[in-house]
């Protein structure tokens, strides 16, 4: 059996000009603030990428689930880059591929049909941070 | 004759844990939408995760760092893996030169957030002039 972690990482890529960057991020968010408080958390991607200790060893002591944007995958491969393992890979398009009628807009933050795709989003992303809290999937 | 239009460079830190990176984000993005001529930005993390041409970036256009904390990441990681900024921005020295409190929130800004988000954006599209007349 798996140890228990404390905390799942829910990382949303950095997504500056794309709206699945947005809505990445909008998802993450979902899950950190009202999904999963308390047990899903997420950090600053750029701190990976300066090699920031603290960050480095959330990423790597704790299961971690990545959402990215774009196929760049700038996320999964942050966290890969820093040896950090990645649970659970999403590109937040697959969202959208499954849920047609929601089709999300924005740039800087998605509009209302945006946050209501990652509502969903977010409730299927929770199911496997409730797996890898149970220890289960590492 | 060969006329060069130069763009200055914006990279954003993403700062999705606290909320000024948040207002970094949609500053640095408000810049962009009202400048798309003169300027030009990339995802941070494709200086790791992208290939040469995004590495080069800050080596191909001036740039301006826009950081929502002290840990600069913006700042550091493009002088560390691109080329040297042309000027770093923080967000908490812009909120303090303006008297603005930080705001409280990490998504869905809305009115209350306004007089922050257009004070960074104005100090953004400044340095921007400044770096465009230095050119
Ligand atoms: S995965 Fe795509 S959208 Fe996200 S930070 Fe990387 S390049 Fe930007
Ligand atoms: S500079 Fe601060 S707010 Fe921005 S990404 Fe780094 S830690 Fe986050």
């Amino acid at each position: 059996m798996g140890k228990k972690p404390k905390q799942v990482v829910v990382l949303p890529c950095s997504g500056i000009g794309k709206t699945f960057g947005a809505l990445a991020r909008e998802t993450a968010y979902e899950l950190v603030e009202r999904v999963r408080p308390g047990l899903a958390t997420l950090t600053c991607l750029p701190l990976l990428v300066i090699n920031d200790p603290e960050a480095v060893a959330l990423v790597t002591e704790n299961p971690v689930i990545t959402i990215d944007g774009c196929p760049k995958d700038c996320a999964k491969k942050s966290v890969e880059a820093v040896g950090g393992r990645v649970a659970k890979a999403y590109e937040a398009i697959k969202f959208y591929k499954e849920h047609k009628d929601l089709k999300p807009e924005g740039i800087a933050e998605v509009n209302d049909t945006g946050r209501k795709l990652a509502q969903v989003a977010a409730a299927e992303v929770a199911r496997e941070v409730d797996k890898l809290a149970a220890g289960e999937g590492e | 004759m060969d006329i060069q239009v130069v763009k200055v460079g914006i990279v954003s830190c993403s700062g999705e844990e606290i909320p000024e990176g948040t207002l970094c984000r949609l500053a640095c993005r408000k810049v962009l939408d009202e400048r798309p001529g003169e300027t030009v930005t990339i995802c941070l993390p494709l200086f790791i995760a992208g290939g040469e041409e995004e590495r080069t970036f800050a080596q191909n256009y001036p740039t301006i760092t826009v950081d929502g904390c002290d840990k600069l990441c913006a700042a550091k990681a493009t002088e560390m893996l691109s080329g040297k900024p042309s000027k770093s921005l923080s967000i908490p020295e812009i909120l303090k030169k303006h008297g603005l409190t930080p705001p409280t929130k990490l998504r869905h800004f809305g009115p209350e957030e306004d007089a922050a988000v257009k004070a960074v954006a104005e100090e953004i599209a400044r340095a921007v002039d400044e770096v465009l007349e230095e050119e």
